[in-house]
């Protein structure tokens, strides 16, 4: 009992600050990188891609409209993310706090991020793909010009 | 007197000309074949219209301009240079109506910078694109890489005397078969097997990374046509930083590596002759000066203190280094960085890596190995001469699949063409500086594209002035034609200006 109390409180108390601190662009991150080496920070963006899970650890590339930011988590946490975004999809957008390194010295000098908790802002979608009428006009008229002037060019060497 | 160009000119032309352009509108069945696949309507449709404005256009030129000559060296060169814009809009058309690109010159940069295997782009919202423009993007890295003109000479031409004036036209002055055909189709081979070959090793990698089969396969072919090609195109917008996976670098190295050799060198090694790689001037060399800007690379780096760890150090240093000589453009490091993480030392060496280049007749840009091989021997040749006896004979060779003797002539063709990149670089450098970029960035930028490299330290992007995006274009044209067919298309222009 004492020590769901305890969670509670420390839930309440530390999660706020881990979860909604306003997030940093990635831009920001980029140009200040050596400010926020190692420092806690949260990161907010669309999940895109690939979630690549490597056991343990996933990387999961989240792209806040500027640049995508490689985020590495424990693949338990990785499985919030259920929709990444590509052609036919709009990814889960979400937020992620952990520690940031502008040259990790465990993954080869990347720039990324070891996420420690993520949240879910919005969930993504899947895109249906409408036939774009216009772009199949074009494509018949040009068939029927082509048409044409290989009719023409062949009364003409008649 | 200079002649003005009769119509019998600009009938051969126009005639070759169309077939390369028909040549290319094939080439698009590739990424329809794809959309298919994929199930995606709307692309395909794109590549559908791409294709049949190439048909018609290609179709009407034939048809107008038919005849039964053979094109001599200039109308050869121009068919050459001409072929490479036309490419760059036909090319663009199925980009630019996908939506990615801002504009239409945003879509000619990129076409420009995929079939020159460059690999600077304009594009928005890659991350989002789909199968079917993402392949296209590479696959004419892959062509263009082989030369246009080589795929209209291995696939759509029978033999004709002036195929060779086209060929040499495209910046390969080298023949490995008696026969240009034979030699476009070796070419192409070579590619094709390195294409199977890079697919499935980038694609099991992928699979181990944890990437889904299908994309990691697709992903797979991709990465190989723009290392092998030394393009530069990567799927996603993070270049190989995506893939979060030092195995995945290896390997990329390898194969940008591979495509900076020779295709001749790659002949010798096929047909069994192994010790022609420790031989030949061009590797030799390579080695040299791989070492030399990597340590200047280095120990930039190690003096601003951005990789404390010696494996990152070598990791971001030395991958940026071999993509940057090699002329392929993959980045693990945000273009930002260069500025802020690369002091000006380790920028210099790596942009002393972008003006030199791989080996000729492969699809790397720049000044190329053979002729830095080949200024160095004539300077120790000259230093020989000073410090020899007044009546010594000092005889300099170098051996380039045989030995060759050095002489002025041979020389003075690789000054000639190493001071016009040089020329190039400094023209591109002065109109960035022009739009109020620092020297050291500019610099960088415009050596990345007159070399066709692709690394990027932040000037290209949308929005930057028209006038620099059409520079760069100019740069990549250029760059990739070796300025041969780029001066004989300008003495065209004048002669039918001021001709008589």
């Amino acid at each position: 009992m004492l020590k769901g109390v305890i969670f509670i409180i420390l839930f309440i108390v530390v999660c706020p600050g881990i979860l909604l601190s306003d997030p940093i662009g990635s831009n920001d991150l980029i140009k200040n990188d050596k400010q926020y080496d190692g420092k806690l920070v949260t990161y907010a963006g669309e999940a895109i891609g690939d979630t690549m899970n490597r056991g343990k650890f996933t990387w999961v590339n989240i792209n806040d409209g500027d640049n995508a930011i490689g985020v590495l988590m424990d693949s338990a946490l990785a499985k919030e993310i259920n929709i990444t975004g590509g052609y036919k999809s709009r990814g889960d957008n979400v937020e992620v706090s952990g520690i940031f390194h502008s040259a990790c010295i465990e993954h080869g000098g990347d720039l990324d991020i070891h996420a420690q908790a993520i949240r879910k802002v919005s969930s993504g979608r899947i895109i249906n793909q409408r036939l774009n009428i216009d772009k199949k006009n074009l494509s018949l008229i040009l068939l029927l010009i082509i048409f044409l002037t290989w009719i023409l060019t062949l009364f003409k060497k008649s | 007197m200079i002649l003005k160009p009769v119509k019998q000119d600009l009938k051969v032309i126009g005639y070759y000309l169309g077939k390369i352009i028909l040549g290319l509108a094939f080439t698009m069945a590739i990424p329809i074949l794809a959309g298919l696949f994929f199930n995606e309507i709307n692309p395909v449709l794109d590549f559908v219209t791409g294709m049949e404005i190439s048909i018609l256009v290609g179709f009407l030129l034939i048809r107008i301009c038919h005849t039964e000559k053979d094109p001599n060296w200039m109308q050869g060169m121009i068919v050459v240079s001409l072929s490479w814009f036309v490419a760059m809009v036909l090319g663009a058309i199925p980009l630019y109506l996908s939506g990615h690109w801002a504009s239409f010159l945003d879509a000619c940069f990129d076409s420009m910078s995929g079939f020159a295997t460059t690999g600077l782009s304009l594009v928005q919202n890659l991350d989002h694109m789909s199968y079917t423009h993402n392949l296209w993007r590479h696959l004419i890295m892959f062509l263009g890489g082989q030369g246009i003109v080589v795929i209209a000479l291995s696939f759509f031409m029978r033999g004709f005397s002036g195929a060779f004036k086209m060929y040499v036209g495209e910046a390969r002055d080298e023949k490995i078969m008696p026969n240009v055909i034979h030699t476009s189709r070796f070419i192409w081979l070579v590619s094709i097997v390195y294409l199977v070959l890079g697919t499935v090793t980038l694609g099991i990698t992928g699979i181990f990374n944890g990437m889904k089969p299908v994309n990691s396969f697709f992903h797979g072919a991709c990465v190989f046509m723009a290392a092998f090609d030394t393009g530069g195109f990567s799927p996603q917008s993070q270049s190989i930083l995506y893939y979060h996976s030092s195995v995945y670098e290896i390997i990329t190295v390898v194969f940008m590596v591979l495509g900076a050799f020779n295709f001749r060198l790659h002949y010798h090694l096929w047909m069994g002759n192994r010790r022609e790689i420790f031989k030949n001037i061009e590797t030799r060399t390579f080695f040299v000066t791989i070492l030399v800007t990597f340590s200047i690379v280095a120990i930039g780096l190690v003096q601003i203190g951005s990789y404390p760890s010696a494996p990152g150090l070598f990791r971001k240093g030395f991958y940026q280094l071999i993509s940057g000589h090699t002329g392929t453009g993959f980045q693990t490091v945000y273009p930002q960085q260069f500025l802020l993480n690369w002091n000006p030392l380790a920028l210099t060496g790596l942009i002393m890596a972008m003006a030199l280049g791989g080996a000729v007749c492969s699809t790397t840009g720049a000044s190329k190995m053979l002729r830095v091989g080949i200024i160095c021997k004539a300077i120790k040749e000259d230093i020989k001469k000073i410090i020899m006896p007044g009546r010594s004979m000092v005889i300099e060779k170098f051996h380039h699949i045989k030995e060759v003797f050095l002489d002025d002539k041979v020389v003075r063709s690789a000054l000639i063409i190493t001071l016009f990149y040089i020329i190039l670089y400094g023209l591109g450098a002065l109109v960035g500086m022009f739009y109020g970029n620092p020297f050291l960035e500019s610099l960088f930028e415009s050596t990345s594209a007159a070399a066709n490299v692709g690394l990027s330290c932040g000037i290209t992007n949308t929005a930057m002035p028209v006038a620099l995006k059409i520079t760069y274009i100019l740069q990549m044209w250029a760059g990739r034609l070796e300025f041969m067919s780029v001066f004989t298309i300008l003495g065209f222009l004048y002669a039918a200006i001021k001709g008589k």
